[in-house]
This record gives C-alpha cells, sequence and structure tokens, in this order.
C-alpha cells in the first residue's frame, strides 16, 4: 500500500479526509517511511492535510501509566463508550522495542479485539524504536493524520517517572492510569517526576480495598490545581473488565476537551505540542548543539509555535537552516 | 516380590478418538472395543468444544475435522448407539461446554433407561489449562471456574462414580512445560478448583473428602523418561501431602493421585515419523515402571501424530503398544521397582522442591486464577518453549532424525495413496448441517425455550447450572444456543498471548545475527521496520508455533503484530492493513487450512489489501501445499522446517520479492 512516487497524493488526502480506511493505512505508512522521496511525499501529503489538523476540534488523548495498569483494557471500554455515542475513534497504540534486536512485540490490540470490528476504529501500533521515552518521532504526525478522520484520537504508552513527558506534551489531554497497590506512581507525582496529568486513574477498583488505597493516597499527594491553570485534575476509579466507571471517566475527558476550547487553548496547546516535537527531533538528531544553532530551547518553542504549520515542512526548514550555519 | 504373586490388573486403554460425524465415530468406537479396548475416549471437533453449532460461520471448515460434531442429543444417542452406558467407561475431552456434554450424557442415558447415577466416565472440565494451552475457553475465568465447580458438585451428589474434572498438565508440556513447572501449575489448578468449589457452599464440610478423592489428573510423559519416573512419584506425595494438610482428608485412599496419561505428543516429529514409536514406547515407561505411581488409564499417540489425523490401523498399532507391555512383558508381576533407590529419591526432591518454589510464586501474584489472567504462567511457558527450541537450534537438545541423523532411506510407512493419514470425508459438514437444521425444524420450540430461559435463570442466579442444562438436553437445546445463552451472561474473553517475554538467548547466534542484519537492512531499504503480522484464524487453539515464530520474528528484529487465537478472517485481513504489515503468517494446525487461507484472501481483496503477501505454517499436507501455492500463497512450512532462522530468511524473501528488491539485502 505504500504509494509510489506516481501516488496521486490528493486522492490519498481525500480519502484520509473520508476516513477511508487504506487511505487512513496508506497516509500512516507513508508517514513512517524514512526514504528521502518518501519523506517528500509524506511532506506534501501533510500539506495537503494541513487545513484540516490545523483547526480540528477533535481530541487528543494521551493514556500512560505503568505496564498492565489496563492502558490498553481502559481504552478498549472507552472505545465501546465513544461507540456509543457515535464517536469514530482512532488509536496509535507505543509499546517499547527490544534494546537488542530493535523488534517489538505489539500486544496492545488484543485487549482490543472486540471493539476493533468495527467500522468507525482504527488501531495503529508503533514500537518506541528505542526513540525518546516513550513515544517515536512518528507518532506526533501520525496523530494530526488521525485527526483529520476520527472524532477522539487516542495514544497509549508505557510509561513510569520520566517517560511521561513525552505524552503530556503531545496530548490535548493526558490520562495516567495508576495500578492498584504500586506506590511507584504516588512517589513520581511526590517527586514531581511525573508532569501532572489531567485525569488520574485508578483502574483495576474491583480489586477491592488496595484499589480504594491507591485511590486514597493519590488523591492525597496530588495537588488538584493542574499547572495548566484554570482545570482541576479529578482522581477516578474505573474497572476495564467489569466497565464500571467507564462513562464518568468518558464524561470527565470530554470535560477537559470544552475546557481548553471554552479556554481557547486546544490550538494554542497543539502549535506548542508540535514546536516541543520538533525541538525532541532536533535534538534527538543533532543534540543540543544542533538545538543552540537555532537559537537556544525558549526561542526555538516561542518561534515554532507561533502559527500552524506543516510539522514536516518546518522540521526540513530547521535542518536546512542547521546544513547552512554547519 | 516373587513373580508368581498375582498380576496386577493392566490400566484402562484407550485411543482419542472421534471424526466426521456420530454415526462414523460410532463405528469406530466399537470396532475399538472389539480390539480390546477398554473404555472409550471421546475426541469433540472444535466448534463442539468451543460451543458453536456446526452451521455457525465460525464452525466454516472444522465440522467434524478433529474429533466428532455433536449439536443436539440426536447426535449424543448415535454416537453411543448400541453402547450400553451402564458398561461403559467414557472419558470425554471437553472444558468449557463440559456441563453441557455431560447433560447430554446422562440425557442419553436416561433414554437408554440407564440410571445416570451408575454412570462412570471422565469430563475433563479443566478450563484452567484451556487458557495456558488448549485454546478451547469461551468464557472469563471466574464465570469458568463457577461452571467447573457447579458440575463437580454435582456428580459428586448425583453421578458418585463420574470423575468431574481431570487436572491436566499434560497440555502443559504440550506448550513447553518442564516437569517442575507440570509439577507446579497442576498442583495450584487443583486447589484453586477445589478451594472455589469449598467456597461455593454447594457441598456439605463432611463430605468434602468426596470431592477431594474424585478429582483425577492427566499427565504427561515425555522422553526423558527416568525423569518423568520421577516426576510421577513428585506428583503422588505432593498431593498426598496437599489433600492431608490442605483439606483435612484422612483416608488415604481418598488421597492417592489418581491419573490418566498420554505421553509426550510435541517431542513426535515428521521427520524419521517411524522413530516415533520407540519414542511413544520409552515415554509409557515413565507412567507405567514404578507401581506406586502408575498411570489408571494411558492413550497413545500413532507414529504418524505429526503428518495429520491417524487412520484406524495407526491407532490399533498404538493401542498394541499398550497391550504387549501390560500382557507379555513382566512389568505388572512386581512391587515398586524404585522403593529404596537413592538416585531416584533424590530426584524426586529435586523436582518437589523446585515445585514447592513456583508454586508460591503463583500464591504470592493471588493464585493459579490470576496468574492466568496476568500472563504470568503463560509467559513462563512460553520461555520455556523458546528455550526448547533455542536449543534444538543449536544442537544442544538432540533430537534423531531432525538435527542429527537427517539422512534417510525412503519410508514405506507414508508412500500409500492417502499419505499415510486419515482424511476426513468432505462431506462430513455438510452432512452434519443438513441434520442439524431437520432436528431444530422437528423439536418443541416452545419446551425449548423454557428450557433456555431457566438455563439463564440459573446462570445470572448463581444456581447450579446442570440441572437446567440436562433439561436442555432433553428438549434439543443446540450446542450452540446452550453457549449463547451462557455467552450472554458471562461475557467473552481472550487470554494473554505471554509473547511478551524478555530476548531470549541460546540458540545458534552466529546465524540469528545473519537474519537480523538482513531484516535491518530491508528494513532500510523499505524505508521503516519490517513489519509481520501473525495471525490464528478460525477456531485452531494451537499456539505454539504462532508464539515461537513471534518471538524469534520479533528477535530478528521485525514489529510483530500477534492478537492471539481464534480470530475471524475478517478481523485477522483488517489488522494486517490498519497495522500496515509487510507480510501476513497465518499458523494453522487444525486442518482447515484451504477454507481459512481461501476466506482470507477473499477479505483482503475486499479491503483492496490483496498486495500483502501470505505464508501459512502448521498441519498442512504436501497436496494441500502445493494448492495453497497455487492460489497465490508465497510459502507453506510445516513441523519440518525446525530452523526458525532459515523461516526468517525465507519470510525476508518473500517481503524484498514483493517490493521488487534484489534477492540478496545490500
Ligand atoms: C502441541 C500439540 C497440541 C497442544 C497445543 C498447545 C499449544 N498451545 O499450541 C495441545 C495439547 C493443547 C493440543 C490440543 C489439540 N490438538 Co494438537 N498437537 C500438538 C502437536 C503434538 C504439536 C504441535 C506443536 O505445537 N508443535 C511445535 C510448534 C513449534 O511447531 P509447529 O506449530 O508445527 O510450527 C512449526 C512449523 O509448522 C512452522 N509454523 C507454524 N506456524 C507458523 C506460522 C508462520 C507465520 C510461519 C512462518 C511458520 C509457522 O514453524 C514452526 C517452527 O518449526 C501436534 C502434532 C505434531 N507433532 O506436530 C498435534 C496436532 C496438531 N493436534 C491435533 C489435534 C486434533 C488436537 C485437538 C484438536 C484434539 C481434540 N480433538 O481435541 C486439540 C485441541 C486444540 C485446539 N484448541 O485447537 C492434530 C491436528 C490434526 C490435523 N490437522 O489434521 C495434530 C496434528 C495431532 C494429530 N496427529 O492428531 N495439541
Ligand atoms: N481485575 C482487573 N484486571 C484488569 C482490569 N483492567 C485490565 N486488567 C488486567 O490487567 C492486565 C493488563 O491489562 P492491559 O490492558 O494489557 O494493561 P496495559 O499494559 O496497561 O495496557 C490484563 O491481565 C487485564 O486483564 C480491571 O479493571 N480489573
Ligand atoms: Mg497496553
Amino acid at each position: 500500500m505504500t504509494p509510489g512516487v506516481t501516488a496521486d497524493l490528493q486522492a490519498l488526502a481525500e480519502g484520509v479526509r473520508a476516513g477511508q480506511r487504506p487511505a487512513v493505512a496508506a497516509a500512516l505508512n507513508l508517514l513512517d517511511d524514512q526514504r528521502a522521496v518518501s519523506r517528500t511525499q509524506a511532506t506534501a501529503l501533510m500539506t495537503q492535510l494541513l487545513p484540516h489538523y490545523s483547526v480540528s476540534t477533535a481530541q487528543m488523548i494521551g493514556i500512560t501509566g505503568p505496564p498492565g495498569a489496563g492502558k490498553s483494557s481502559l481504552t478498549a471500554a472507552l472505545i465501546s463508550h465513544w461507540l456509543e455515542h457515535k464517536q469514530r475513534v482512532g488509536v496509535i497504540a507505543v509499546d517499547p522495542s527490544s534494546p537488542v534486536s530493535g523488534g517489538a512485540l505489539l500486544g496492545d490490540r488484543l485487549r482490543m479485539t472486540s471493539e476493533v470490528d468495527n467500522q468507525h476504529v482504527f488501531i495503529r501500533s508503533l514500537s518506541n524504536r528505542g526513540q525518546f521515552g516513550g513515544l517515536s518521532q512518528e507518532v506526533w504526525p501520525m496523530s494530526l493524520v488521525m485527526l483529520c478522520c476520527f472524532d477522539i484520537v487516542i495514544v497509549e504508552t508505557v510509561g513510569v517517572g520520566q517517560r511521561e513527558v513525552d505524552i503530556a506534551s503531545s496530548c490535548d489531554t493526558t490520562c495516567f492510569v495508576a495500578q492498584p497497590g504500586s506506590g511507584d506512581s504516588i512517589q513520581f507525582l511526590k517527586a514531581g517526576i511525573l508532569e501532572v496529568p489531567h485525569v488520574v486513574v485508578v483502574n483495576k477498583e474491583d480489586m477491592g480495598a488496595v484499589a480504594t488505597r491507591t485511590l486514597a493516597e493519590l488523591s492525597g499527594v496530588l495537588n488538584p490545581n493542574h499547572p495548566d491553570g484554570g482545570w482541576t485534575v479529578p482522581v477516578l476509579a474505573t474497572s476495564a473488565t467489569r466497565r464500571s466507571g467507564i462513562a464518568p471517566l468518558g464524561n470527565t475527558l470530554a470535560a477537559h476537551h470544552q475546557h481548553l476550547l471554552a479556554t481557547q487553548r486546544l490550538q494554542v496547546r497543539r502549535r506548542e505540542h508540535q514546536a516541543r516535537w520538533l525541538l525532541r527531533c532536533i535534538e534527538d538528531e543533532y543534540g543540543k548543539k544542533g538545538v543552540l544553532q537555532l537559537g537556544g530551547a525558549p526561542a526555538f518553542i516561542k518561534e515554532f509555535s507561533a502559527h500552524s504549520a506543516n510539522p514536516l515542512e518546518q522540521y526540513s526548514a530547521c535542518l536546512q537552516r542547521l546544513s547552512i550555519t554547519h | 516380590m516373587s513373580k508368581d504373586s498375582t498380576r496386577e490388573r493392566p490400566w484402562l486403554m484407550r485411543t482419542y478418538s472421534g471424526h466426521s460425524s456420530a454415526r462414523a465415530s460410532n463405528a469406530l468406537y466399537r470396532t475399538n472395543l472389539g480390539k480390546g479396548q477398554t473404555g472409550l475416549s471421546v475426541a469433540f471437533d472444535l466448534p463442539t468444544q468451543t460451543g458453536y453449532d456446526s452451521d455457525h460461520p465460525l464452525a466454516r471448515g472444522e465440522v467434524g475435522k478433529v474429533g466428532v460434531p455433536i449439536d443436539h442429543i440426536g447426535d449424543m444417542e448415535l454416537l453411543f448407539d448400541q453402547i450400553p452406558l451402564d458398561q461403559m467407561n467414557t472419558s470425554m475431552t471437553i472444558n468449557a461446554t463440559a456441563p453441557w456434554l455431560l447433560a447430554l450424557y446422562v440425557a442419553v442415558a436416561e433414554k437408554q433407561g440407564v440410571d445416570p447415577a451408575t454412570l462412570q466416565g471422565t469430563t475433563q472440565n479443566d478450563v484452567i489449562k484451556e487458557y495456558l494451552s488448549r485454546g478451547t475457553y469461551i468464557f472469563p475465568p471466574e464465570p469458568s471456574v463457577r461452571l467447573t465447580t457447579d458440575l463437580i458438585s454435582y456428580t459428586v451428589a448425583n453421578i458418585p462414580r463420574w470423575n468431574p474434572t481431570n487436572i491436566c498438565s499434560y497440555h502443559l508440556q504440550e506448550a513447553g512445560a518442564t516437569p517442575t513447572q507440570e509439577l507446579a501449575y497442576a498442583l495450584c489448578t487443583a486447589t484453586a478448583i477445589l478451594d472455589a468449589v469449598q467456597a461455593s457452599g454447594q457441598i456439605a464440610p463432611e463430605r468434602f473428602q468426596d470431592v477431594v478423592a474424585r478429582i483425577s489428573f492427566f499427565v504427561n510423559a515425555g522422553i526423558r523418561f527416568v525423569e518423568e519416573t520421577c516426576k510421577m512419584r513428585a506428583f503422588t506425595r505432593m498431593w498426598d501431602e496437599i489433600a492431608q494438610q490442605r483439606y483435612g482428608v484422612e483416608d488415604p485412599k481418598a488421597r492417592r493421585f489418581r491419573y490418566g496419561v498420554q505421553v509426550n505428543s510435541l517431542g513426535l516429529t515428521e521427520a524419521q515419523p517411524e522413530n516415533n514409536v520407540q519414542r511413544i514406547v520409552l515415554e509409557m515407561l515413565a507412567v507405567t515402571l514404578s507401581r506406586d505411581a502408575r498411570a489408571r488409564a494411558i492413550q497413545l499417540p500413532a507414529w504418524n501424530e505429526a503428518l495429520g489425523l491417524p487412520r484406524p490401523w495407526d491407532q490399533q498399532w498404538a493401542l498394541r503398544m499398550q497391550q504387549v507391555l501390560a500382557l507379555e512383558t513382566d512389568l505388572l508381576e512386581y512391587d515398586d521397582l524404585f522403593e529404596g533407590s537413592t538416585v531416584i529419591e533424590a530426584k524426586v526432591q529435586e523436582l518437589i522442591a523446585g515445585a514447592r518454589a513456583e508454586m508460591a510464586r503463583v500464591a504470592e501474584q493471588g493464585g493459579m486464577v490470576q496468574c492466568v489472567d496476568n500472563g504470568y504462567v503463560k509467559r513462563e511457558l512460553v520461555q520455556s518453549h523458546t528455550r526448547r527450541m533455542r536449543d534444538i537450534e543449536s544442537g544442544a537438545l538432540k533430537i534423531v532424525g531432525v538435527n542429527c541423523f537427517e539422512k534417510t532411506a525412503e519410508s514405506p510407512l507414508t508412500a500409500g495413496g492417502d499419505s499415510g493419514i486419515m482424511k476426513v470425508d468432505e462431506r462430513a459438514e455438510r452432512e452434519q448441517i443438513e441434520s442439524l437444521l431437520a432436528f431444530r425444524q422437528q423439536r418443541d420450540s416452545q419446551r425449548v425455550a423454557a428450557a433456555l430461559d431457566a438455563l439463564r435463570h440459573a446462570a445470572v442466579n448463581g444456581d447450579n447450572v446442570m440441572p437446567a442444562s440436562i433439561e436442555c438436553a432433553r428438549a434439543g437445546v443446540t450446542t450452540g444456543e446452550w453457549s449463547e445463552v451462557l455467552r450472554g451472561v458471562f461475557g467473552e474473553y481472550r487470554a494473554p498471548t505471554g509473547v511478551d517475554i524478555s530476548t531470549a538467548s541460546g540458540g545458534d547466534e552466529d546465524a540469528m545475527a545473519a537474519v537480523r542484519a538482513r531484516v535491518l537492512a530491508t528494513s532500510a531499504e523499505l524505508g521503516r521496520p519490517l513489519r509481520l503480522l501473525i495471525g490464528k484464524p478460525g477456531l485452531d487453539g494451537h499456539s505454539n508455533g504462532a508464539e515461537q515464530i513471534a518471538v524469534k520474528g520479533r528477535d530478528a528484529g521485525f514489529e510483530v503484530v500477534y492478537e492471539g487465537i481464534r480470530l475471524t478472517p475478517a478481523h485477522i485481513a483488517r489488522a494486517a492493513q490498519e497495522e500496515g504489515v509487510h507480510l501476513i503468517g497465518l499458523s494453522v494446525l487444525s486442518g482447515s487450512h484451504l477454507e481459512l487461507v481461501e476466506d482470507i484472501q477473499q477479505e483482503m481483496r475486499k479491503l483492496n489489501a490483496d498486495d500483502v503477501p501470505l505464508v501459512i505454517g502448521g498441519i498442512i499436507p504436501s497436496d494441500d501445499a502445493q494448492q495453497l501455492q497455487e492460489r497465490g500463497v508465497k510459502a507453506v512450512f510445516t513441523p519440518k522446517d525446525v530452523d526458525m532462522n532459515q523461516i526468517m530468511h525465507r519470510m525476508v524473501d518473500i517481503i524484498r520479492q514483493s517490493h521488487g528488491l534484489p534477492a540478496t539485502a545490500a
């Protein structure tokens, strides 16, 4: 499905817009493709789609938390909830890659099997490809493509501690899923290592007392006022397997979205997230030196979040500037 | 002990069989009984085991393939036609739908005028190992355990000579378990089930001893037959201790470790298949040599195990192996041969210590049911199996004819027109569906509806489901209807795949490095990491091959998407497209590869995604392999392809070819 040089990008963009599955799949493949020709095409595709993702009011939700906390199961439960509300859902599920072989086992779909056989759901699994804390570079542009054709885009990543940072600066709404009885998340929150999520969930409430205790502990250490301002961080309990607490969680996530829309922060945040993504890409390939050459992080963020743009074009622009100053 | 003391009575000799239809299987059973077989062991087809009627879309290609299809009481009656149930000892390999098949058995007994209370036999009824290995589970673990305990409680009260559950370690070894793991997980399962029976409150405390006494086991015996002998002795001792200490059973007879055996089949090879006969006989020794830990019932696989289903003659040969051992040798004239052997005792102690440590790890995590759901046990099994495969690869584990002494003369055994295996009648599925449709026409639909309502009611209210199930059987309810009601109440489940283990070392490291380099180079040429979807379509639960390919693929550098067993062709096609994979690898061992491949190719065309190349592995006779390749399947792998690095190379070749890249990576 990877389009050759002659591929009709306009048709591809239209297909994406219409939510046609083959087109969405092909677009994601293209964005994943590192060959020079493909990069050119991908950039062109992102230009075609810019008018859509730059104004999209779909919600991008990051779900993170320790392995086994139930992120994928919870995503599955939320998908059912959203389908009932006639929402189309795109999922990007990120799993760690093997440090030895670079290969990966992408197993998140398994938890979503019964949800997947629905026309309005699309799941793409990715490995983090040993990159950035929890996300690979491809995730940002891919999620923009998904914003063009889904009402809700979920990015699931494994993470504890520092690995949270990426997702927090990539998604409109971040949701942290805690494992009952595990003190890790509480420690991280306390120490300020964990960037404050917008919504905290203690999943597996069916485990009973342990879950209640974790819920109480989390509520205790968490500063309810989110640094973003104007948002109080709710701590909820769910059971993904028994499907309890799902509607309240769905509503809470929606409330955060409404909050961003009402305070007109959605697009501002997204532009900033894009600039941060760009910064990570530059840092990853050219190190701190590269960033300095481009004016240093604060100026960089400011410059690149000034207006909405095609991320891949911005990236090429950076590279050009770097090679000019080399 | 002297030779002229009385010979011990031999164990029950069974042949696990059933195919095509109830009528055909009935004929087979009557022939087998005529040959001196002393009990029946019924194999059901996969739709029956997973709770689908023969005309369900998921049943396509599977009806009557690996066992007998039983849709309703009419089929069950035919199956036991002219076989008086009061004189029979019938073992039924049935799990998720065990309460239903027992209900049908009881209803047939009633029709034959036999008092159900006198019935003798076994329902396997161990769902825990289904999640871990065998794959015919339906419901989540909790309600499954409840159904298990319902059946146990019912038979203890009403069919006292029935073995309501056969806790299975057999299938764990077939999925890679070591002797220690077999001991630990089987005993953890047994206590989980007994604890649940106790907690259900269906049995008066003073009668609990009867429950413990009715628990039997189904164990494996591998080729390392000395160690396996010790494993059986360890089992015997550990069970005695558990029954006494955990459940307070005072009567030593009630604490006996009663077990049946099927010897190891995982180690039976496609290459030089005649060697399997030696393997089977040696494995049988492990469970017969110790008088103190001897099997109660034995069924043996046939020499052609890895080729396909056995024919009657193949099964007869396997039965004769048992008869020669029991009747011609002097084995049964002696007391326990190992009593007093310090060598054996040391090994037994070592196994017991290892098993205890593993049981403690399970207990720490909340017990066996939790360890199924959190994937712990499955991962441990996949890990063990991976180790075994890597040892075969490196030659550390020798398998004659496979990784040493591969040269062979032509075998006359496979030379016949049938390639040495049983071919299931192709009309069986159609005829079964026709008879099912006719059966549905002639039954009293009001009685059926009322019986199903009562079943739903019992399921929801926590009443024992057996009485309602027996009424369903009498009323003419079908297997699919019975299961559908319970699916509605309990929901369905997908078990952890266990493939998320850490990268395994060992094996042929150089060969592995070469594959890795090629995967990496090809990924670079194609611009993104090579992505592989491993699909298990249909009702087939054989997951070992898929798991090992998934782990190997990951270790070779592929991004592997694997969602576990029992997926529809439509689901697999969609996943392949959504995930943008470079290759689809199917694994099918149930025999329904022709139908399933056809369906998947059709689904791929519907999605406009038929440019993704497709390969398949599993039990695929060579004629079929050729047919599949003619239909566009790029490669067919069978158990003969033990070199998994070579398989990885072939997959890279196919991806390169389909993208127009030259054969060798730059
Ligand atoms: C182990 C085993 C089991 C285990 C399975 C455990 C598990 N989780 O996998 C247990 C005990 C549970 C089991 C149960 C049954 N089994 Co069984 N089982 C076997 C056995 C002995 C070995 C299969 C195996 O795991 N081999 C090891 C793996 C690694 O090898 P493999 O799968 O062949 O894979 C290799 C290649 O084929 C290839 N490959 C395979 N898949 C793929 C995929 C890709 C993408 C690629 C590239 C390559 C590839 O690469 C692998 C590496 O070498 C075979 C006979 C035999 N010796 O082959 C019978 C066999 C497959 N079973 C059989 C039957 C009938 C059953 C049952 C249906 C019986 C019944 N009526 O209840 C049940 C039910 C199972 C179910 N739910 O479907 C039949 C199938 C008959 C047929 N096709 O005509 C066989 C052939 C035995 C026989 N002769 O009767 N079984
Ligand atoms: N008891 C219970 N188990 C759950 C719940 N949600 C998920 N699980 C189990 O937790 C394990 C990990 O779930 P998964 O969704 O894969 O977690 P992830 O790694 O965070 O994506 C699985 O065994 C699930 O069945 C829940 O609400 N209650
Ligand atoms: Mg997950």
